[in-house]
């Protein structure tokens, strides 16, 4: 090591390794972290075809929670938050991990009882959840508009305290400095241009850096997931769509905890240095592009204004959008694929950052057991087969 | 916001259509003749390439018709679709190309 | 000392800069006021805190980032491209904005225009651009972000046609605006390039404005892009004093704006350009000290600060140091390739001019004069003509005359910790060589690792800088490390611009029923149901919502109850094959239904969840209407068209949403029969001639109507139809009557739960089978295929311990189980994950029952009746017994009253 804050090497790629984890994003990064960590598994290639973490990793909005209504999903995605809040430990390395909660607003009666079944079903799933009136929401963000003649008031809000944001980044470094420490190799701008499938198992993979032997391949691709797997003959059932998000200028700390309102569609947060950091939603259609369309971003100004009519001089500094794949259930696809020694993690939607150490973790146990961690068992590629989905899309907001 | 060729209205913002996902994935003519994973392929699986994809529109806002066209999903570029007649069961309206 | 050149004069305009009252010309900026009054630090930064003065003269300013206090605050605007106004109150910031708690008073909206060409930028180019195409008929829409025409012009001292630059501008600008087909857009920003050669700009009309900033969404057949270059620095010690500048942003204010920003100047120079600008200055008045040519071995290694505003006091050039209170910096030009990049285009590195220019383009658009790097006036004149009418560009001189500059970025030293790179972010070499030691190789990393070019310039005069940094640090090309990705918008636009019109009340359209005033001066409260206001309760004085549901629920079941069922989806379904459409929508039979009759039926999707109920009612063989849920009625006539477009069209069917074309009010109870027979003397109302679930044309209240003998309470019960201009008479003979209380739709919740009837989307979550609701019977065993058959052979849905939906009696009747309670078998909470059985849908007080109820879908529900189970409330475990989900009148004993 000639500098000490050396992040990770870039060595060339060698002929063969135990396992190539296609896609160096979050999850690729900490899926090769924790196979060294937890289970010895040094000889591992993460191939990125850009710059390491530089997709959805480098281009979402941060938020950090587990309060999922399925006990499946609940599982997962606490036992992320868990290790979360020893990463910076585990890590060596700041990732301005900030506990600072995150209410989920409702605005009709339908929102309000789903968020108390979200709420009750979380206490009992070992999540911190709590249910807030609109007062009580105001005490927890000052700024929240809830007069009650607003067109869509809001009536509560669910609240999970642990819940909070990191440095997407940092998250992303901290976990390629630690791997790599561990000797894993990061191998960036080498992207995968074929699966070599023998006898029905996978042998190597072929990138733009020559042929690389793989004992075991693991997807990790996000909005590319069906691009990469289609190489090995594998379809999934996911479709890809632009997701956008924006920072505002550096503002004085205004906004003291991460808010979300499906009906009015917002999630926003400050970051450290002040921004306020925004997501917007989906653009409908399939798209690789990674920008969505500008009226996406002027439906979200809109929405956020009503939530936030404070935010009305904040200036708009930068738009971005990535590409993320989405299920049928919205729920994500992690486990064996019908290839031997192939495995994947897809599907994740607009939710992947906050479950990277979960995923990365029971990825990582998928690989190294040839077989789902109990966590990840119920979000396999069968469940769209026998019908046991993990519907995440809420109540459809529908009544007499 | 795309400008989508809707075949009877001309182009027209994307603000005014609903998407429709792959286009010629037909309901199949007889579901219990199925196995339970090739039911499962028709009802959650479908294309999702980089570069040009067969795809369905509605015109909500508009005529309200559904009709198909290729996108490439890297760039956005755009062709009408070429083939013609409406075709039942084929999960799609064809439409002939051009506007009218 | 910064100051106003000598008889420079104008209409006076007072304004405040922290806190001192000042005076300045319409016209100036506030940077350029500001410079005028001799106010040199205007900030002070981020992270470091050192002090900043006025960097540039227009939108690639750095460092002049203030907060306006009045008219109305607002964080972060540069003072290079705040127009002057009388009144103006601001102060300076150290790197963060504050927003204002108070409304904002202003109004913003949006416009849609369509062209045949839109030409980005009112300089030169852009000006000649626009003509041209005029001159061709085309439309065209000319937008550009100062105040007036002229781009970079009126900041030389160039004529054009004999002209100052200036007034040619005015000129070209009038005589476009003259022409029918053209509209100029000053102040305006183009922000964004968008694919199909859509783009959006931003016009800022002004805070007295009728709209404060207007979005112009633009449809353009062909773009021709003129955005002009930004000078860009050199990073050499101390270059973020206040009275460093960017050599073109001092002419400018010589020029522009008749302000000197230094006495003593030194011109520290890699190309021809500075040259120009210090001639303008020394005509300004500016005592040119000495040129630093990079290209003849002129280096400036550092700055001396003076005290008082810790501005430049001398220039470090070589080791020699001259007494100046100016430094201009002219590093070379970077063309605005940033509209160009988002479009798609590819861009190149130029290696003459050392800089990115405009490769590839992936949509109708041209580059035309200093955005391409074409620096002369006259080739820029040349160029938009060019552009402007569709011709083919002149060529590129391979070295343009006056630009030919040295490839000079960095100026050598021991010490990089003040050589910045990003004045904004207070990013200096040393921060970027920080980033490659730590194995960083591609300049997003180093982006984000130093956050160089994440400031309100968005790296407008750092980008290339940066690259070109980094470059030299890794030993690659610059072209190879390229640039970080441009992205929109190019000038940072409030939230509010964006949000336009669409809050408040026009944020989602209200929809409202005919009745919806009597309602509201009723006394009623609202429910929003999607975009609907529903009456929600009709409370009384001194009822809250539980008193005043209670006693119409009671109305109802004693007597008889009317509600606005208005919103109700309906929908029109005609021809020959109607039934055989509705056949394959709904898992039962429509087609055996009879004319004259009425069948409830469920719809699902293919994964055979339910997706939606209503009525069907049969008007003719060959005509139905169908009725849907209020949020969903959209959704299904969407349904509806898509399965017969895409899949069936051989069926000969349409269908047509008639909601907003019938009022209906629901009529329920034991007595509404008389009521009924009262207001409609033609209708045989007696049970023989109206029974249930069938439905009569007739007059109600001297109005036409069809009335509809369904119940969704239990209770004898009637739909009555009239044409929505009708609705509120219809309502108000119905009330007239004496006999019958208005109610809501909690209580119509609170009967039908009591029915056990499912309301979609509340006692459902898109999980839900029909044999989940214990509806079976509405499962056609007959039908070779509806939609969602095929999905109940699955092993999924086949489980037992699939969630069916029962009654819950909580043991204490008084105890009302909070819709959303879990339930949970154990009497006692072990560690978490706790298993759960279900979750309570629905739960009320029952006036009928004299309790509390709940709904609940519970795991093999149908197989617990009568069992145990507990609601977790709070710390608390409450007892609550599983039933039927049928609670009151289970044989259905109260139908025909």
């Amino acid at each position: 090591m000639t500098d000490p804050d050396r992040l990770w090497d870039s060595p060339e790629p060698e002929s063969s390794y135990d396992v190539v984890i296609v896609g160096g994003g979050g999850h690729g990064i900490a899926t090769a972290y924790y196979l060294a960590k937890n289970h010895g598994i040094t000889n591992v290639a993460v191939l990125e075809k850009g710059w390491l973490a530089g997709g959805n990793m480098a281009r979402n909005t941060t938020i950090i929670r587990s309060n999922y209504l399925w006990d499946e999903s609940a599982g997962i995605y606490e036992h992320a938050l868990k290790l979360w809040e020893g990463l910076e430990e585990d890590l060596g390395y700041d990732v301005l991990f900030s506990q600072r909660g995150v209410l989920n607003l409702a605005h009709s009666l339908q929102d309000v009882r789903d968020s108390v079944r979200r709420v009750n079903a979380n206490r009992l799933n070992g999540v911190d959840a709590e249910w807030l009136d609109p007062a009580q929401v105001k005490e927890v963000c000052p700024i929240v508009d809830i007069r009650q003649d607003s067109r869509y008031p809001v009536l509560g809000a669910t609240y999970q305290p642990r819940a909070g944001i990191a440095k997407h980044d940092y998250v992303a470094w901290g976990y390629a400095r630690a791997a790599s420490a561990m000797g894993v190799h990061f191998i960036e701008h080498c992207e995968v241009t074929g699966i070599e499938v023998v006898d029905g198992r996978v042998r190597a993979v072929h990138t733009t850096r020559g042929r690389i032997a793989a004992g075991r391949v693991a997807l990790s691709a996000a909005g590319h997931s069906s691009v990469v797997a289609g190489m090995a003959g594998l379809r999934l059932p996911v479709q890809s769509h632009p997701l956008q998000a924006l920072v505002s200028e550096l503002l004085e700390p205004v906004h003291p905890t991460v808010v979300m309102s499906n009906a009015v569609h917002v999630y926003v947060s400050q970051a450290h240095k002040g921004e306020l950091v925004m997501g917007a939603g989906i653009d409908t259609y399939n798209s690789y592009r990674q920008r969505g369309a500008f009226h996406i971003i002027e439906q979200q100004m809109a929405a956020a204004l009503e939530l936030f009519p404070i935010f009305a001089r904040a200036h708009v500094l930068r738009t971005w959008g990535g590409v993320v794949d989405v299920t049928p259930d919205a729920s994500p696809i992690v486990g064996l694929t019908p290839v031997g020694g192939m495995y994947v993690n897809c599907g994740w939607g607009t939710g992947g950052f906050k479950a990277t150490p979960g995923v990365g973790w029971c990825y990582a146990h998928t690989i190294a057991h040839d077989e789902p961690h109990p966590l990840n068992a119920p979000f396999t590629l069968e469940r769209f087969t026998t019908g046991a989905l993990v519907d995440e899309h809420g109540a459809a907001a529908v009544a007499h | 916001m795309l400008l989508i060729p809707c075949p009877w209205c001309g182009p027209r913002d994307e603000a005014e259509f609903r998407y429709g996902g792959q286009a010629h994935v037909a309901y199949p003519g007889d579901p219990g003749a199925l196995t339970d994973e090739e039911w499962a392929h028709y009802l959650f699986f479908r294309d999702n390439p980089k570069g040009p994809f067969e795809e369905r529109w509605n015109h909500t806002s508009g005529c309200r018709r559904w009709f198909n066209l290729t996108r490439d999903t890297a760039t956005n570029e755009i062709w009408p679709t070429t083939s013609a007649g409406a075709r039942p069961g084929t999960g799609t309206v064809a439409t002939g190309g051009g506007s009218r | 000392m910064t100051g106003r050149r000598a008889g420079y004069a104008g209409e006076v305009l007072r304004f405040t800069f922290d806190g001192r009252a000042y005076e300045g010309y319409r016209g100036d900026t506030l940077a350029a006021a500001l410079l005028a009054n001799g106010v040199r630090r205007v900030g002070t930064s981020v992270t470091l805190g050192r002090p900043r003065g006025v960097f540039g003269a227009w939108t690639e300013e750095p460092n002049a980032v203030v907060q306006i206090e009045r008219p109305f605050p607002e964080p972060m605007v540069q003072a290079t491209t705040i127009p002057l106004y009388e009144g103006l109150v601001a102060s300076s910031v150290a790197g963060r904005g504050r927003l204002s708690p108070e409304p904002d008073p202003a109004r913003y909206d949006a416009t849609h225009a369509h062209c045949d060409v839109l030409v980005v930028g009112a300089g030169p180019a852009g000006l000649s651009a626009a003509r041209a195409a005029a001159r061709t008929g085309a439309r065209v829409i000319l937008a550009d972000d100062r105040p007036s025409p002229g781009g970079g012009l009126p900041d030389t001292a160039e004529t054009v046609d004999g002209r100052p630059g200036a007034e040619w501008a005015l000129a070209v600008a009038a005589e476009l605006e003259a022409l029918p087909d053209v509209r100029v857009l000053c102040r305006t920003s183009v922000i964004g390039y968008y694919d199909h050669n859509y783009l959006v700009a931003v016009e800022r009309r002004g805070e007295d404005a009728v709209t404060r900033e207007r979005v112009w969404r633009i449809r353009a057949r062909r773009v021709v892009l003129a955005t002009g270059a930004h000078e860009r620095p050199i990073a050499f010690a101390g270059n973020d004093l206040p009275g460093v500048m960017l050599a073109s942003a001092a002419r400018a204010y010589a020029n522009r704006y008749g302000v000197l920003p230094g006495r003593r100047a030194v011109v520290f120079t890699t190309g021809d350009s500075a040259y120009d600008a210090a001639h303008d200055l020394a005509e300004a008045g500016v005592e040119i000290v000495e040129i630093a040519d990079a290209r003849k071995g002129g280096l400036v290694t550092g700055v001396a600060g003076g005290a008082e505003d810790q501005g430049v006091r001398a220039v470090v050039i070589g080791s020699r140091e001259v007494e100046a209170d100016l430094l201009l910096v002219s590093g070379g030009w970077n063309p605005l390739v940033n509209l160009f990049s988002q479009s798609g285009g590819e861009l190149r590195y130029d290696e003459t001019l050392t800089t990115f220019v405009p490769g590839h383009s992936a949509q109708a658009v041209e580059v035309a004069g200093a955005a391409r790097g074409v620096f002369t006036l006259a080739g820029c004149l040349a160029d938009g003509e060019a552009a402007g009418s569709g011709s083919p560009l002149p060529a590129l001189p391979s070295e343009e005359t006056g630009t030919r500059s040295q490839d000079l970025w960095v100026v050598p030293s021991d010490d990089y910790t003040s050589h910045f790179v990003d004045l904004q972010r207070d990013v200096t070499v040393a921060d970027l060589q920080r980033a490659t030691g730590a194995g960083l190789r591609s300049v997003e990393h180093i982006k984000r690792y130093t956050t160089a070019g994440t400031a309100h310039d968005q790296g407008k005069t750092s980008g290339v800088l940066t690259s070109a940094v980094v470059a030299r640090l890794l030993g690659v090309g610059i072209a190879e490390l390229g640039t970080t990705t441009f992205r929109a918008p190019y000038v940072p636009v409030s939230f509010a611009a964006l949000a336009g019109r669409d809050r408040g009340a026009l944020h989602d359209p209200v929809r409202v029923t005919a009745t919806h005033d009597w309602h509201a001066s009723h006394g009623a409260l609202f429910e929003n149901v999607g975009q609907w206001k529903r009456a929600w309760y009709y409370p009384r004085p001194g009822e809250d919502m539980e008193a005043a549901v209670l006693r119409e629920c009671r109305a109802v079941r004693q007597a008889t109850g009317a509600m606005d069922a208005s919103t109700l989806g309906k929908i029109d379904v005609q021809g020959p094959d109607a039934a055989e459409l509705l056949d394959r929508l709904y898992t039962n039979m429509m087609s055996t239904l009879k004319v004259g009759a009425i069948r409830y039926g469920l719809m699902c999707r293919p994964d055979g969840m339910v997706f939606d109920d209503g009525t069907v009612i049969r008007l003719a063989p060959d005509r139905f209407l169908v009725t849907t849920t209020t949020g969903n009625a959209a959704a299904v006539l969407d349904w509806m068209e898509e399965w017969l477009q895409t899949e069936w069209p051989d069926l000969r069917a349409r269908c047509t949403s008639v909601t907003e074309q019938w009022a209906t009010v629901a009529m329920a109870g034991p007595g509404s029969r008389d009521v009924l027979g009262g207001l409609a003397p033609e209708l045989a109302v007696d049970v023989e001639s109206f029974p249930f679930m069938t439905w009569r044309d007739t007059e109600v209240a001297g109005i036409s109507a069809r009335v509809c003998r369904i119940s969704f309470s239990g209770e004898l019960a009637y739909e009555i139809n009239v044409s929505w201009w009708h609705g509120p008479a219809l309502w108000k003979a119905i009330l007239a009557t004496g006999a019958v209380t208005p109610y809501g739709t909690e209580t119509m919740h609170v009967l039908r739960a009591e029915k056990g009837y499912p309301i979609v989307g509340q006692d459902t979550d898109g999980t839900v089978t029909p044999a989940d609701l214990g509806m079976d019977w509405i499962v056609s065993k007959k039908k070779a295929d509806f939609i969602g058959r095929r999905s109940y052979a699955r092993a999924d849905t086949a489980r037992p311990d699939r969630r069916h939906l029962v009654g819950l009696l909580p043991e204490d009747p008084e105890v009302l189980v909070p819709e959303g309670t879990q339930l949970v078998a154990c009497d006692r909470l072990p560690e978490p994950p706790v298993p759960m059985l279900g979750y309570v849908t629905s739960s009320y007080r029952s006036a009928a029952l004299g309790r509390t109820f709940a709904l609940a879908l519970v795991s093999g529900g149908r197989d617990r009746i009568g069992q145990r189970l507990y609601a977790p409330i709070g710390d608390a475990l409450l007892p609550v017994t599983v039933t039927h989900h049928v609670l009151y009148d289970p044989e259905g004993t109260r139908r025909d009253g």
